[in-house]
């Protein structure tokens, strides 16, 4: 079963490297995965998105089409980038920044506190994005915690791994 | 050596004559050159002449070292690219004013702002010769071209300003009369460590003095030895002086500055970790 | 031992490169090829490989040609406004016989165009942007694995045959993220090696050639000296104006790399044993036809994918047999219609070649080839 994710919001974030992240920790379970991302003038602190896909079996259109999931961190990418969002899917959304949820979307809607997670239990908003994958893992699956863990080590600066495991851990937490 | 032992050693065989005009400086600049790489006793394997296009770049073929006769204003790249892959070998780039000032511009205040280690002689006929005498960016002001026939309006560079300011640490300034001069600054060039450049002025009567009524070669030559001035005697000129006539010799030396070919090295040895 | 990585196709470029032992990249930035300039200022100079960022496109081709000179397997890379400019020493390269390997990451022209976005525009540009009859060798990656897998063709390629080699990249495949198995070290790559001459060097003639019709290439400084030009030359190397150089000179040229067709052009075919119907689709428009063929197939439309991995020299044995094999093909490609016209050339109307040309700044998805693949093959 092919899943398809797309991570918005932002440019600064840090949605391109979460999205590196999932699809790293996919390839450690052992499954196939393709990263994308817009780049250009988005890239540069408009919205930004990040699209991971992730497989048993041979992915070929490296683009996300139907999208499982999408994670909005911004107002205008939850404005921008559900379209395609079926009602089966989910829509997971920043509760620090996103006050509306579009009202064509019909499906589930997870609106978590992010950010705010981020900046008062790790004094930094940075964190967000380390959150926001914790979250998507418990609530999806679609990766073993043991890999998300593992491949977020992997890319994040020396000195901040114990941090940065905590915010996958505060991520998954949000999900009741 | 005499000339025909130099043209024996350094000159290919079966590919002179030149297809110089007669009266074209650019043999004399040429012969200094090899006289030069003589002098400094360096093997003709050791040495690569890179050239452009036009009049002055046909000097690569003629020569029996490792040549590249690259295309119109590219040398300086052809050359930057051969010195780094190649740091032992001594590269000189021969070059006239078009290919060198016009096409190839921002390839030589580039080169020359690297300080790599390319000795960049300049044969400045003042025009394009081999398409028949268009103004170059070095044709003096209101000099007469085929694309000037009224006159250029256009400024000349002062070449050795442009490459000073853009980093060359070692400039200087010859004529084709000042032969000696000119084999010797050369010499000095190819032995400076770091971006040299050597502006030879040379006579193109053909497609130069005709239309400037310069006369012939030989009055092309006392020309030179008239405005040619060692840079003492002309900084003591008067301003009118110079605006007529030019300095020669070295104008320009800085000693010691980092090399870009060697600063490579001493990056690759970073990037390995400082062992 | 491998490791496996999740890395762009970019990136995979330049593990190909530092793999079939590239030592020597000059560039200039320009979106979307620049990671393969970042990459390797980062890894050359760690195997004792030497990068440089030039003053424009042409001096950053110029200084390849130069430490290509000095015997080193060298690359460039770039995108459409840079490979314009390229074009010059491209030529260069093609008549002096330079090994050379160009990366051209293509994004939507002309001009600016569309930076970020992907296109296949550059197609009949890569085999005609120069002047001049010449001929050389493009290869188009349809995945990041085959980025690597090709980079090193390229370099085997070009040292081989002493010709230019283009990969032609685009967007998709130079920006995408997947998984690619690479050797813990490169010690087991074949290292192509660059011909050298067997005579003293002063019997050397640079460009004298035996039957594969492939001069020796001795690196500058070596003692064998010899002069390399853009001008018609002979078998010396020298420029030469007679009308008998000017036909040797092109002809060989040409023939050192049709007569080798079977070594240089690859093509894949997918889902091509019994099919009735093909589309002709290479790097990132490939993509989508995978998918699209297994849905057409589900739905009983008997359609195959063939995907060129040369572009150039052009595929046209396969391209003949092709059409002797289905009653339609459709060649679909990130532009207004490119490598259809050289497919439509060969064809000669034995059976319909339609064009499906994307230029929306987006692949097609699968979704809409499956609608074009109903249209077309009825």
């Amino acid at each position: 079963m092919k899943q398809e994710l797309r991570l918005s919001g932002s440019g600064g974030q840090g949605l391109i490297l979460a999205g590196i992240i999932l699809a790293e920790a996919a390839l450690l379970d052992g499954k196939l995965a393709i990263q994308s991302q817009s780049y250009g003038p988005e890239a540069r602190g408009g919205s930004s998105k990040a699209e991971v896909m992730i497989s048993d079996k041979a992915i070929y259109f490296p683009k996300v089409t139907k999208p499982n999931l999408v994670l909005a961190m911004s107002q205008e990418a939850a404005r921008k980038y559900v379209d395609d969002l079926s009602d089966n899917g989910i829509l997971v959304t920043d509760s620090l920044f996103v006050k509306e949820i579009p009202a064509s979307f019909k499906g589930k809607v997870l609106e978590l506190p992010i950010t705010h997670t981020a900046k008062t239990e790790l004094g930094k908003a940075l964190f967000a994005n380390i959150i926001a994958l914790g979250a998507i893992v418990k609530l999806t699956g679609i990766v073993s915690e043991a890999s998300i863990i593992k491949a977020v080590l992997s890319r994040v600066p020396k000195g901040t791994e114990v941090v940065n495991e905590k915010a996958v851990r505060l991520g998954m937490a949000l999900i009741k | 050596m005499s000339m025909e032992k130099l043209i024996d050693t350094y000159f290919r065989p079966g590919r002179l004559p030149h297809i110089w005009c007669p009266g074209c400086g650019h043999g004399v600049v040429t012969g200094c050159m090899v006289k030069a790489i003589d002098k400094l006793g360096l093997t003709k394997d050791e040495v690569a002449v890179v050239s452009g296009i036009g009049c002055s770049s046909r000097a690569s073929g003629y020569l029996d070292f490792n040549t590249v006769h690259s295309a119109h204003g590219r040398a300086i790249p052809v050359a930057t690219g051969l010195k780094l892959a190649a740091p032992k070998l001594t590269v000189l780039v021969v070059t006239g004013d078009g290919d060198a000032a016009a096409i190839g511009g921002n390839h030589l205040i580039h080169a020359a702002r690297r300080n790599i280690d390319l000795t960049v002689v300049l044969y400045n006929n003042s025009i394009y010769g081999m398409t028949g005498g268009q103004y170059s960016p070095m044709t003096p002001l209101h000099a007469k071209a085929t694309t000037a026939p009224y006159g250029t309006i256009e400024r000349d560079f002062n070449i050795a300003e442009l490459v000073k300011a853009a980093g060359a640490t070692f400039v200087a300034r010859s004529t084709t009369f000042h032969a000696q001069m000119t084999t010797d600054l050369i010499a000095k060039g190819i032995a400076h460590k770091g971006f040299s450049l050597i502006e030879v002025v040379s006579a193109c009567p053909t497609s130069y003095g005709r239309q400037n009524k310069m006369g012939g070669p030989a009055d092309m030559m006392k020309w030179q030895r008239d405005h040619g001035v060692p840079m003492v005697a002309y900084d003591k000129l008067s301003d009118e002086d110079k605006l007529v006539k030019f300095p020669i010799g070295l104008l320009y030396e800085v000693v010691g500055a980092q090399e870009y070919t060697d600063a490579y090295e001493e990056l690759i040895i970073a990037a390995k970790g400082g062992k | 031992m491998s490791r496996i990585l999740l890395l762009q196709g970019n990136q995979a470029v330049v593990e190909g490169a530092i793999a079939a032992g590239c030592k020597f990249f000059g560039g200039y930035p320009i979106t979307p090829s620049t990671e393969i300039a970042e990459d390797l200022a980062k890894k050359l100079p760690k195997v004792g490989g030497k990068f440089i960022q030039m003053e424009d496109e042409i001096a950053s081709i110029g200084a390849v040609i130069g430490a290509s000179l000095a015997g080193k397997k060298v690359m460039t890379a770039t995108s459409g406004p840079g490979f314009s400019l390229k074009q010059e020493l491209l030529g260069y390269a093609c008549m002096a016989e330079i090994p050379i390997v160009i990366a051209n990451v293509q994004r939507v022209g002309p001009s600016t165009g569309q930076p970020t976005s992907p296109s296949q525009g550059d197609i009949m540009q890569a085999r005609w942007g120069t002047h001049g009859d010449h001929w050389l060798i493009a290869l188009t990656p349809g995945s990041v694995p085959e980025c690597f897998d090709l980079t090193i063709r390229a370099y085997a390629l070009s040292e081989k045959y002493r010709v230019p080699v283009i990969l032609l990249l685009d967007e998709v495949i130079g920006h995408m993220r997947e998984k690619i198995e690479l050797p813990d070290n490169y010690d087991e790559i074949p290292q192509p090696e660059r011909k050298q001459p067997t005579c003293k060097p002063e019997d050397f003639k640079a460009y004298a050639t035996d039957d594969s019709l492939v001069p020796a290439m001795p690196p500058f400084g070596s003692g064998y000296r010899w002069h390399v030009t853009g001008l018609v030359h002979d078998e010396t190397g020298f420029p030469k104006g007679t009308p008998e150089a000017t036909v040797e000179s092109t002809n060989r040229l040409h023939d050192k790399l049709y007569n080798n067709l079977d070594d240089i052009v690859e093509v894949e075919n997918f889902q091509m044993d019994d099919a009735e119907y093909a589309i002709v689709a290479f790097g990132g428009a490939a993509r989508a036809v995978y998918e699209a063929v297994n849905m057409a197939r589900a739905e009983g439309i008997k359609v195959g994918l063939v995907r060129p991995i040369t572009i150039w020299p052009f595929a046209e044995k396969q391209m003949k047999a092709l059409a002797a094999k289905v009653k339609h093909i459709m060649v679909h490609e990130l532009n207004y219609g490119q490598y259809v016209e050289e497919v439509q050339r060969v064809v000669a109307g034995k059976v319909p070649v339609t064009s499906y040309g994307v230029y929306n700044n987006e692949p097609a998805t699968p979704d809409e080839l499956l609608a074009k693949i109903k249209e077309t093959f009825k």
